[in-house]
């Protein structure tokens, strides 16, 4: 192995682990505050790019009509002024997808609201009605929703691959294009992001407090329910703007987002499912992992990526102590 | 008045229904190989419908009955099961090659001809007490390499790359592929493996890259096989670059665009059918089947992968007609079956949208080399015929 190939792997490891990183992010923070493991959200993250190709093909995604339906429901399931917000929220995304049929640059952030408002329409109608239930139901109903959202993913758009045109175009240097840049800012920018807002804002350090003890947090005015929502929608808006901007490299397809989503899960797990540095430094170790054993074993490439999943869990189970359930 | 209308109705319905030969069709139209398994079906219900109106076989109604797979082994062998009880005569199908494998027991132990659409060599070879009872139309693995290395011998290739599915497909392609290439002298000097849900390859690429082969091969099918070869391109590649027959489809075209000018593949004939030379055996046959499909779906929404389920129905009609001389449906289905199968096998000289087929009592694929394949070269996001090996 020389310097360039070594460069080449490295920035490739790079690229593909902080997407690893965000989705890491997201399980951890959904995790964190609600106790569900959003197995779904490789496919919240495939939705974004093919609803934005349908979009920009003039037709409107079958990805639309189910976010609208299970708007519909979470109108329905909150009542009263509550639920203005669905309704609001619902016809605001059906006319930015129809503006963004005319317009290109619109489609981009109608494609990410329509993820987000399925994101939040998901937990309402899905996650809170069974809101005391153990970690394992919650679980049983990610899995779930994960393989309904897939059916329907094929229904949607089909078998094959798409790739939008990217944001822009060309390379920087050899192994790095101007699109690659762009998931590289937006990680940084996204983890920064959420520092401050944990670290500063009211809204973040309830969010905290609501992840540490909910009780707890519920005697202080917290709304679980409404920790809940935001958790949600941070995860599904960060799912939905990596999926726009990884596709272009990627290819777009139905069936590409669980992988994605279950190595994002296998650097969660390398934090515990509580840490956020540990678990994008994870997911930046898993991307670094899976470059180089695709350089020197590909056919074993998987495999190897997921036996990492063991010295984590067994470093776990040394450090935890017994709880009683 | 009315009862007696009923009656007659009634008594209608079942002289029809007795007269109608069942033929059990299984493909997956939903899943993973629903690209292929879509047109398969589309086919299917466009024979049904000319059937119906051309009035079927040999004064007897035909009737389909179409069951998806959803790309399971399960599913596959339980729908062959529904339909060796619902007293099929003989079942075509299925898409994909593990589920047509996990089908050959059932139809061997029911004794009910099947013709599968898959493409692997082991479906039918070697001719066993079970294959006994197994066809298939669409070309091997082996058939396919044997023109990917014929064309990188006209080119003078000597040093080659392979990366592939690291599935049943991938690897089927690496083992013929590296034996054709032995035999014909060329050497492998890197053999690397990806998957279809892969979001990078550019390790395994860099690897080919360090061994600088003069060709690649990459072996695997539909739109992810785009990835590895959009990153040797961006990554310098200057050499040859073949796909396999599975990225014959208008997806590979729409996603690959500018990235994969230039690509050669072996393909049936039907892909390139209205290049084909004059005389070249499949071209009228296709060119009918293309005209056919596209007046049903739409201009240009046809693909190889139906016109294996098209050469399947063209070899089982004949042999029907054939076998109902031999024995009834109605009274006796077992003596149809077996006459129905070895009708099939007798199939001699059939033109199909695919190529010629032969069948024997050793060969069930019954298609040869130099009418099956031919190798074509994207120009400009179309399908550019380059060579055929007649």
């Amino acid at each position: 192995m020389d310097a360039t190939i070594l460069g080449l792997l490295l920035l490739d490891a790079l690229q593909n682990g902080v997407v690893y990183g965000l989705l890491a992010l997201a399980l951890v923070l959904v995790f964190a505050v609600t106790r569900v493991i959003l197995v779904p959200i490789g496919e919240l993250l495939m939705f974004a790019p093919l609803s934005l190709v349908w979009l920009q093909g003039g037709k409107l995604p079958g990805t639309l009509w189910l976010a609208l339906a299970l708007g519909l429901l979470w109108a329905l399931l909150s009542r009263g002024r509550g639920s203005l917000w669905p309704l609001g929220l619902g016809a605001l995304l059906f006319l930015l997808a129809l503006l963004g049929l005319k317009l290109p640059l619109l489609a981009y952030p109608a494609a990410v609201l329509l993820v987000v408002y399925l994101g939040l329409a998901t937990y309402r109608v899905f996650f809170q009605p069974m809101r005391e239930a153990t970690v394992l139901a919650y679980l049983i109903m990610a899995v779930g929703l994960h393989v309904a959202y897939q059916g329907l993913g094929l229904v949607f758009f089909g078998p094959e691959q798409y790739r939008p045109a990217p944001l822009l175009s060309g390379e920087v240097t050899v192994g790095l294009s101007w699109q690659g840049v762009l998931v590289l800012l937006f990680a940084l920018s996204a983890v920064v992001a959420l520092y401050l807002f944990f670290r500063f804002s009211l809204f973040g350090k309830a969010l905290l407090a609501a992840a540490e003890n909910r009780l707890g947090a519920r005697l202080l005015g917290i709304r679980p329910e409404e920790a809940g929502m935001v958790a949600f929608a941070i995860a599904s808006f960060l799912a939905a703007v990596s999926g726009l901007l990884l596709a272009p490299l990627i290819n777009a397809a139905y069936f590409m987002g669980f992988m994605l989503g279950l190595k994002g899960f296998v650097a969660a797990i390398l934090g515990g499912l509580s840490s956020y540095p540990v678990a994008f430094l994870g997911a930046l170790l898993v991307g670094l992992f899976e470059s180089f054993t695709s350089f020197y074993a590909s056919a074993y490439k998987e495999a190897l990526v997921f036996l990492l999943l063991v010295p984590a869990l067994f470093f776990q189970s040394l450090k935890a102590r017994a709880v009683e359930e | 008045m009315k009862r007696w209308l009923l009656a007659g109705l009634f008594l209608a319905l079942s002289a029809l229904a007795q007269g109608a030969l069942k033929v059990g069709v299984v493909v997956s139209a939903t899943g993973p190989a629903a690209s292929l398994g879509i047109p398969e079906r589309n086919t299917m219900l466009l024979i049904q419908e000319i059937l119906e109106r051309t009035g079927g076989v040999a004064g007897r109604k035909v009737q389909f009955t179409i069951l998806d797979d959803a790309s399971d082994t399960t599913q596959a062998v339980r729908n062959t099961r529904r339909l060796v009880e619902e007293g099929v005569v003989a079942i075509i199908g299925t898409t994909t090659t593990p589920a047509s494998l996990g089908m050959i027991p059932v139809v061997a132990e029911a004794k009910v001809p099947m013709i599968s659409l898959a493409a692997s060599k082991d479906i039918i070879y070697p001719v066993d007490a079970q294959r006994y009872w197994v066809f298939k139309t669409p070309q091997t693995e082996e058939l396919m390499a044997r023109a990917i290395v014929a064309d990188m011998v006209a080119r003078g290739v000597k040093t080659v790359g392979y990366i592939g599915f690291n599935d049943a497909y991938g690897e089927g392609w690496a083992r013929f592929f590296e034996a054709e290439l032995k035999a014909k002298g060329l050497q492998l000097v890197v053999s690397e493996r990806y998957n279809r849900t892969d979001t990078s390859v550019t390790g395994q690429v860099l690897r080919i890259l360090a061994r600088r082969p003069e060709a690649v091969l990459i072996g695997a099918s539909g739109t992810p096989a785009v990835l590895p070869q959009r990153t040797l391109r961006e990554r310098g590649y200057g050499g040859l670059i073949y796909q396999t027959h599975g990225v014959a489809n208008p997806d590979f075209l729409r996603v690959g665009g500018k990235d994969v000018e230039g690509t050669l593949l072996p393909a049936g004939p039907i892909l390139v059918a209205e290049q084909l030379p004059s005389g070249y055996p499949s071209k009228r046959v296709a060119l009918d089947y293309i005209q056919r499909y596209e007046a049903k779906y739409g201009i240009g929404s046809y693909s190889t992968f139906g016109a294996h389920a098209w050469d399947a129905w063209l070899i089982l009609r004949p042999a029907l007609e054939r076998a109902l001389k031999k024995a009834d449906p109605d009274k006796d289905l077992a003596a149809f079956r077996a006459a129905l199968r070895d009708e099939i096998e007798a199939t001699r000289g059939l033109v199909a949208t695919h190529g010629v087929f032969t069948f024997s009592k050793e060969d069930h694929l019954g298609l040869r080399f130099e009418d099956s394949a031919v190798m074509v070269q994207v120009e400009r996001g179309r399908w550019k015929l380059v060579r055929t090996f007649r």
